[in-house]
């Protein structure tokens, strides 16, 4: 049963999981940002005029925090320029010409031994591109193996607490045994017994059919959580399922946990299973400005003018790009600007959803702080930032802050 | 893709991207709702005249909180209702016979002085309500100390308790408002609908007005009073006077209470405190209204007092924390 954390919120949840899932046609050409990830950024394996193969790698960079990047279509490479990366700013990107082939070019799967191995998983998953595809993008090898030793549980993030987004909930229902081979893949990687799988409790079908398939042999518990934002946040996930609290600006691995995401365990199970890196992602596409929310698998470096144009184009005119969830998810500028690893939704918004109040008055009416899962006084925060007092604004250890919005 | 999409501009803002849509109107409508109850007792018992002195501190408040930043050319602020509560409130602490003038009067110190003069909405430090209230009373002691009804000066049923006269009023006529006392206040029955209205909508949380409530009963049932049986005395202190309607609807005001969980228990306990000292006491028959301005100076500082503990950090660490300090000071000396 899953420990209760303090605060959290309930928003208007705008789920929709019930589409199938559909999948965005690769577009005529494809972008590869060369930074997918925290850490070094790429630097091209390619050259202008080189025949590409799909999951074939293109970009790497030797540097221990990086993660690889591979071809999401196979085809030729037209242009190695700065392209509009979805974070803003531009980034050094691999454009390919798609020719609809898909010409594969994929890893040897691991063998039953290898599997068995836990540096064999590790080298693995870095090869595959594996990031944490919640939207941190941090390099998961890298995770686990700063991990070994000192984790005693690792956790599977699949609370989805983000309003919109249903691609976690889709893979739970789609790929059931492929994740939890996955979630066993990381079990063994770490070098721990078992791995406990959070999900909140409104995907109720997806926990019932994990359960019917036996979790416990792959090590896997699947521990139901309340439903309650941001019960996905790193901290909750730890605090819900041991009743550990990370420390102050450490990590969970500081009191003996690792979070991986539903999509990263999955990820892991394409690269060692079916020998795949990571491409392509089921993605949710929403906001009052599409016709209407699909949840659809997407190759990385589609543009979002093409996914736009693929959901049947606007109704009405957006305002805003919403990457990710709308609660902690940040704006792209532009519909240049392509989907990479860690996108697991983009919402059109359109003004009515565009909701910005310039300059606030707080009444100081405290319901900041009873759903601060932080156990923060934003209330004071926001006084002292007005005056940007600094000094204050630390004492009130705004630094614990992980901006999930609750407060607003 | 068509021309036209690239050259849309696209709006950029941090995150979040949604937003609650519970703003200070919506909370300012439900308080109003909330004192439905109230004023419809209130007119039954002492006529419609009530209803047009509601208006007119609703009318007045936000007439002055219109003009005040008008003058100074503010944003205009009267749409979020926060001036009409306080008008509203401000009458409903008077006694039935004040003339419109005296609470045009007070709304104009409620709104300018104590709350406009230190920058408006969620800046002021006292209670306008209460702080006009206490202006009032201080400038016409004479008219608004005593509850006059149809021309005939009635008893409230505080000044029968701290006097030798016996009280003639029953604890459940007390409790549905068979008494003479301000507007506002005499239905304690009108006054809870209002409170679980108030609490359902999530406007307001128990705390406080529990705090305040609980301390009176538990210091009324302690000390008891000659004359009295221990529960009906408690029963009483707790019914009479603004014991239910101020710890309700005023300690619970945003801008001048603590919001952190025990500075709002330390806030109430002291109100329901401070009221019983000036009850027993005192030279006024209530010491509500007094009470909560007292405390209302408290709150920054009890706020500051009452941090909450910071996620990850256990009670061990905090030991140990200071075992260090204390060390480091060892070693200093």
């Amino acid at each position: 049963m899953a420990y209760k954390f303090k605060g959290g919120v309930h928003p208007d949840y705008m789920k929709s999981p019930q589409t199938p899932v559909t999948v965005i046609a690769p577009p005529k050409q494809v972008v590869i940002p060369m930074a997918q990830h925290i850490g070094a950024p790429c630097k091209p394996l390619v050259k202008v005029g080189d025949y590409v193969k799909m999951y074939q790698k293109i970009g790497e960079n030797p540097a221990p925090v990086s993660a690889p990047v591979h071809a999401s279509v196979s085809g030729k490479v037209v242009a190695i320029e700065p392209r509009p990366h979805p974070l803003g700013d531009l980034i050094t990107a691999v454009v390919i010409e798609n020719d609809f082939q898909d010409t594969p070019e994929l890893m040897e799967p691991l063998t039953e031994e290898q599997m068995k191995d836990p540096e064999a998983i590790l080298q693995r998953i870095r090869e595959a591109g594996v990031v944490g595809m919640g939207g941190a993008m941090f390099p998961t090898a890298l995770k686990i193996r700063g991990g070994i030793g000192k984790v005693d549980t690792l956790i599977i993030n699949g609370a989805e607490c983000e309003p919109y987004l249903n691609g976690d909930h889709l893979t739970m229902l789609n790929f059931p045994e492929q994740l939890l081979k996955g979630i066993q893949l990381a079990r063994i990687a770490q070098g721990v017994e078992k791995a406990y799988y959070g999900i909140e409790k409104n995907k109720q079908d997806a926990i019932d059919l994990l359960n019917s398939l036996d979790p416990a042999k792959y090590g896997v518990e699947i521990v139901p959580e309340n439903v309650k934002y941001p019960q996905g946040g790193e901290k909750m996930q730890v605090k819900a399922i041991t009743n550990r609290e990370v420390k102050p600006g450490g990590l969970p691995s500081g009191v003996g946990c690792n979070v991986i995401s539903t999509r990263t365990a999955y990820a892991i199970y394409q690269a060692c299973y079916e020998g795949k890196s990571v491409v392509e992602r089921i993605v949710t596409y929403g906001g009052s400005a599409l016709a209407a929310p699909v949840n659809a698998l997407t190759r990385v470096g589609t543009s979002f003018a093409h996914i736009a144009e693929q959901c049947g184009g606007f109704v009405k005119t957006p305002r805003k790009i919403v990457l990710g969830g709308p609660m902690m998810g940040i704006c792209a500028t532009s519909l240049e600007a392509v989907n990479i690893k860690g996108t697991a939704g983009v919402l059109f918004f359109t003004e009515e959803e565009d909701k910005n109040i310039e300059d606030p008055v707080c009444i100081r009416c405290g319901k900041c702080i009873t759903v601060c899962p932080m156990n923060l006084e934003p209330v004071y925060m926001y006084l002292y930032y007005t005056k940007r007092d600094f000094d204050m604004l630390e004492k009130y250890h705004v630094t614990d802050c992980f901006e999930c919005g609750s407060c607003t | 893709m068509s021309e036209k999409n690239e050259r849309l501009i696209f709006d950029v803002a941090y995150q979040p991207q949604v937003r609650t849509t519970i703003d200070t109107r919506r909370l300012m409508s439900d308080v109003i709702v909330a004192m439905i109850p109230v004023a419809i007792v209130a007119v039954y018992r002492y006529g419609w005249h009530v209803l047009v002195l509601m208006l007119t501190g609703m009318a007045s408040a936000t007439f002055f909180e219109w003009a005040y930043r008008r003058l100074l050319h503010k944003s205009i602020t009267i749409d979020d209702f926060s001036a009409a509560v306080s008008g509203l409130l401000l009458v409903m602490v008077l006694p039935p016979q004040t003339p419109w003038w005296m609470i045009v009067i007070g709304t104009f110190f409620a709104i300018v002085v104590v709350k406009q003069l230190y920058g408006g909405i969620g800046k002021n430090f006292l209670n306008p309500a209460l702080a006009g209230r206490a202006f009032l009373t201080a400038s016409y002691a004479g008219t608004l100390t005593v509850v006059i009804i149809d021309g005939t000066t009635m008893a409230t049923p505080l000044s029968y308790l701290y006097s030798e006269n016996p009280l003639p009023f029953s604890v459940a006529q007390n409790f549905l408002g068979k008494i003479p006392g301000s507007i506002g206040e005499i239905s304690s029955l009108a006054i809870l609908l209002g409170a679980a209205y108030l609490i359902v909508r999530k406007v307001i949380r128990w705390r406080i007005p529990a705090c305040v409530i609980g301390s009176v009963a538990l210091i009324s049932l302690v000390f008891g009073h000659a004359g009295y049986g221990r529960i009906e005395w408690m029963l009483h202190n707790v019914l009479s006077g603004g014991v239910m309607f101020t710890g309700i609807f005023m300690a619970t005001d945003y801008a001048t209470s603590p919001v952190t969980r025990w500075g709002q228990a330390i806030y109430g306990i002291g109100i329901g405190a401070l009221t019983m000292l000036i009850r027993y006491f005192g030279g006024f028959a209530e010491g509500c209204s007094y009470a909560i301005l007292i405390m209302n100076l408290t709150t920054w500082a009890l706020d500051k007092a009452c941090h909450r503990h910071q996620f990850g950090v256990s009670k061990e660490d905090i030991a140990a924390a200071k075992a260090a300090k204390k060390a480091a000071k060892k070693e200093a000396v």
